[in-house]
């Protein structure tokens, strides 16, 4: 009796611990919205399979009737039937007025998602971010900020944040599942969209976002990952105020550290910029901006963000990211030099 | 004298293939070059599952990965769908409109080997350098900035190959337009027939788009043209558009035929006639003409704007009401009937849940707001494997082991069949169904692996799992096919007894000449009633003449060959190899040459007399 019981125990926990895995993780899925545009669609999601399931269980009705009521247990011939009108018009009309439920909150949502006057308007406050999107990597810029950063998003919570998108090589897609659905970064033209960040539920997905490219763009496509950041409108202030206040690459702080900005000075800075201010033109950041990287949580947006991993990347970045743009743009470095170099970027930071 | 029935060496029955124009050879043509490719992408499949089994995968390189999926949907679609469904087609619409052939015998065989030889030359890529690695969407910023020929291979080979598509489509076209049998009016028309001439109309509107997608492309990588470069004024959403535009339609050409199989089906193992015949037809039609309307619904992320995407939005979930018609009017052909489970009703029974699944993810997907969620996620390659495998591929299998009788004359093992049937069915749907949820977890398709810690680990497990079981299916009808065709036990004219179109009121396999004399169709269900009034077989609508026929040729292979060969010169052109310009003029004499020669030279085909007719009959007591 008392094994049933724990049996029992067993499988409860079974199942909740499914329907806890089934919504995916807060910081990724869908079924775990976190912020405005994310609810539209996850109600939209709801809606269409309640109402598809609704469809799919009058099929099965039928289906499984005729499985155990109509066999071939004689060889009677059945009555030919030609049709019924009735029935027809029925199975006609019932879909075209579930289908209008859909349509309507439908086309309400699409226009809702697509309304973005506020981007035109000079005068207005909010937040907007150039996206551009490179072989593997990401570039954000904030033009009323007058900054750059790259592979890592910083937005503020619980108010619209609009994008600008467009790719600066070949047809990416800009997609974060947990915020809300994608727009492509086209080759063409400049798309653009707003998402929004709720707060609590930023906090429950550790204020890191997952960031995808959802558009086939090579080898590395499954690594073109980015993150994103969400923070309070204050934070993200300060965070802005202390982007803009690095006007000259971060000093180094120790020997080593001195020793590694000289070997990035030398090999690096070429491609990649160190200052935050968006000097160049989008055309000319052929690298992601690295001003801030002491304070990223990936390397490269997919390796874990430590000195090793550093070493690792630029040792053979092909090894990781297949395709790259950056193999092969920068002598072979030794052990030392590597290790200056880790040590100089880890602590490039512009937050105190 | 007649040669047809005699016992060839290999040397002859292969000549005989590569020359023959009646359709019944060319359909198996068809079933075995179509079954070539489905093995080759099912392998390609497989390797996939293998790569995705465990995150951070090495078992394949992310380059290979992307020439794998790119082969896999290229040649799923192109190389073996396709075929396969024209090899059916082939096999079986003459015979149920009563015809004696296709209307264009001759170029019916073009159309094979232009699409052999596309598929060739594609898949020929493997070993020259790479495959193409841009999608089977092959989008054109991607397909341009490739490197290598890959993306060459795709353009040349799907343009030959769609040549030869469109050429049988046409033909199709005209062969049920005009060759219909006394009484066959359209409305008496078996579905089959039905979906086939829908299928060659969308053929028809749908293939040219591609093509001069393809010719844009090809001038862009080989002679140096800017219609995809956006630098120099081009624009790369053309491609995307023109894409669709052919390949909405795609779609349904492949899923009409299938409805068409399993419309036979239920009808037929019911012993019933289909429920709401004219609605079925209807909403055949509709389907056809809806399906070039919705295009832009693969484009919701493209940025087209609100307006385009709400009014595709609704046009395509507009597609749902005559789809829907037709699972409810397949249900109730069922309703009342005298149901038999041989092993294609089962594909057909299985049919219609699957189907419907894929569907209602369609019409999910046609919401376009929550689409943004939804597209270039697992969730769409969930919802389209469950349409074209839970659709197509069931309907392919269906018809393999429904048809095999009657093309080769002889049955498939019915215990086998279910074991496919089962294996392949469970296995489809632990592949399948948990990847809608991998894709509303964030999981992008088109990964060639994923890193650890994002939820996806057990899910891809259990789905590589799931391929396993559907290659064991496959396997099991090879065996059943080799095994069936060593023991050939030979079959009547309807070895199910419960055929209903005239393509069962001949023997199995038919005549070269099909019909001995054209029969007279007096209903829907033509053989049905001629034998619900005790009738073995047809009344013959006229008196017995001499038969008129086409001469085999050789021309359509070297036709195509040329083309082949023609390719090769274009591709290598862009090297500077000395070589190339000359290969390219030589394919294209041996193509134009022939088609000269074709042109030229009087082919009158020649006439079976009477006589041999019913000394026919005389020597194998078999009456046709």
């Amino acid at each position: 009796m008392k094994r049933l019981a724990n049996w029992r125990l067993f499988s409860l926990f079974a199942i909740v611990a499914l329907v806890l895995s089934g919504c995916g993780k807060p910081y990724l899925s869908t079924l775990t919205p976190a912020g405005e545009v994310a609810d539209i669609q996850y109600d939209l999601m709801g809606l269409s399979t309640i109402i598809m399931v609704g469809v799919i269980i009058v099929v099965m009705l039928v289906f499984v009737i005729v499985f155990f009521r109509f066999r071939r247990k004689d060889d009677r011939i059945p009555k030919q039937v030609e049709g019924s009108h009735k029935l027809e018009i029925i199975w006609t009309v019932i879909p075209i007025l579930l289908l209008l439920v859909l349509a309507v909150p439908t086309v309400s949502a699409t226009f809702k998602l697509a309304d973005v006057k506020t981007m035109d308007d000079k005068n207005s406050k909010a937040v907007v971010v150039n996206v551009r999107s490179h072989l593997y990597w990401w570039d954000f810029e904030y033009p009323k900020q007058k900054i750059v950063t790259s592979q890592e998003l910083v937005v503020p919570t619980d108010e619209k944040v609009y994008f600008s998108l467009k790719s600066m090589d070949v047809k990416h897609s800009f997609w974060i599942p947990a915020v809300g659905g994608k727009l492509d970064t086209n080759t063409d033209n400049i798309n653009k969209f707003w998402l929004e960040f709720d707060a609590e539920k930023s906090n429950e997905a550790g204020n890191l976002f997952y960031g995808k490219c959802a558009e086939l763009c090579g080898p590395s496509h499954a690594l073109m990952d980015f993150k994103v950041k969400a923070m309070s409108k204050d934070d993200f202030n300060a965070w802005v105020k202390d982007m803009q206040s690095v006007k000259a690459p971060e000093k180094a702080q120790t020997a080593l550290a001195q020793q590694g900005q000289d070997i990035f000075n030398k090999s690096c800075i070429g491609c990649h910029a160190v200052t935050p201010e968006n000097k160049m033109p989008e055309t000319a950041r052929i690298a992601p901006n690295l001003s801030n990287f002491g304070e990223r949580s990936r390397v490269a947006g997919i390796l874990d963000h430590n000195k090793e991993e550093v070493k690792n990347w630029i040792r053979n970045p092909e090894t990781y990211k297949p395709g790259n743009t950056m193999t092969g743009k920068y002598p072979q470095m030794t052990e030392d030099q590597l290790n200056a170099l880790a040590e100089y970027l880890m602590g490039l930071k512009v937050q105190d | 004298m007649s040669t047809y029935a005699q016992k060839k060496g290999f040397g002859a029955t292969l000549w005989d293939f590569l020359t023959t124009v009646d359709h019944k050879k060319i359909a198996i043509l068809y079933l075995i070059a179509g079954g070539f490719f489905f093995l080759i992408g099912g392998i390609e499949a497989v390797f996939i599952r293998i790569q995705l089994a465990v995150p951070n995968n090495d078992f394949v390189s992310a380059g290979a990965f992307n020439e794998i999926i790119t082969m896999h949907g290229t040649t799923m679609i192109f190389l073996a769908a396709m075929p396969l469904v024209f090899a059916f087609m082939n096999a079986v619409m003459p015979l149920q409109i009563g015809a004696r052939d296709v209307a264009f015998p001759y170029v019916n065989a073009l159309g094979f080997w232009l699409f052999f030889f596309g598929g060739i030359f594609l898949n020929l890529s493997w070993f020259l350098g790479g495959a193409p690695d841009a999608g089977w969407t092959s989008y054109a910023s991607l397909a341009i900035h490739s490197k290598g020929h890959g993306v060459d291979f795709y353009v040349l080979g799907l343009q030959i190959s769609g040549l030869g598509t469109l050429i049988g489509g046409i033909n199709f076209l005209v062969t049920i337009i005009n060759m219909r049998a006394p009484g066959m009016t359209y409305m008496r028309m078996p579905l089959f027939t039905w979906t086939t001439f829908v299928t060659s109309a969308l053929i028809l509107f749908a293939f040219p788009p591609l093509t001069v997608g393809l010719v844009l492309m090809m001038f862009d990588r080989l002679f140096g043209a800017n219609f995809f470069e956006v630098a120099q004024g081009g624009n790369t959403v053309i491609w995307e558009h023109l894409f669709w535009i052919f390949g909405h339609p795609e779609v349904y050409i492949l899923i009409l035929p299938a409805f068409g199989i399993f419309s036979e089906i239920f009808a037929m193992f019911s012993r019933k006639r289909l429920f709401g015949y004219s609605s079925m037809v209807f909403a055949t039609v509709l389907i056809g003409f809806l399906g070039f309307m919705v295009w832009a619904h693969h484009m919701f992320t493209t940025g087209l704007g609100p307006v385009a995407n709400a009014i595709f939005a609704v046009a395509t979930m507009a597609i749902g009401v005559p789809t829907g018609i037709k699972i409810f009017n397949w249900l109730f052909t069922m309703w009342g009937g005298s149901v038999k489970f041989t092993t294609p009703m089962h594909y057909a029974f299985a049919f219609i849940p699957t189907f419907v699944m894929g569907g209602v993810t369609g019409i999910m997907l046609a919401s376009a707001a929550a689409d943004y969620q939804y597209h270039d996620t697992y969730f769409v390659v969930a919802h389209f494997h469950y349409v074209i495998v839970g659709g197509v591929v069931l309907a392919l299998l269906a018809g393999t082991h429904l048809y095999w009788p009657k093309m080769f004359g002889t049955m498939l093992n019915e215990t086998m069949g279910k074991i496919t049937f089962w294996t392949f069915f469970i296995g489809f749907h632990m592949t399948f169904f948990i990847q809608h949820f991998l894709g509303l977890w964030g999981m992008p398709r088109r990964v060639f692996t994923y890193l650890p810690g994002q939820g996806f680990e057990t899910s891809n497990m259990i789905s590589s799992i799931g391929a396993a079981f559907m290659s064991v299916g496959v396997i099991v009808l090879l065996i059943n096919i080799i095994v069936t065709s060593v023991k050939n036990v030979r079959v009547g004219n309807d070895p199910w007894g419960d055929g209903r179109t005239l393509e069962w009121s001949i023997p199995s396999p038919p005549p070269f000449y099909n019909f001995k004399q054209l029969p007279l169709v007096r209903g829907l269900d033509a053989y049905w009633i001629e034998k619900m009034e005790g009738k073995k077989e047809m009344t013959p609508a006229e008196p017995l003449g001499d038969i008129h026929m086409p001469n085999s040729s050789f021309l359509p292979f070297t036709t195509s060959l040329g083309l082949f060969i023609a390719a090769f010169g274009a591709m290598y052109h862009v090297d500077d190899k000395g070589w190339a310009l000359p290969v390219l003029f030589i394919g294209l004499l041996v193509t134009f040459g022939s088609m000269l020669l074709r042109s030229v030279k009087d082919d009158h085909g020649f006439h079976i007399h009477k006589e041999e007719l019913m000394n026919e009959d005389d020597n194998k007591g078999v009456k046709a």
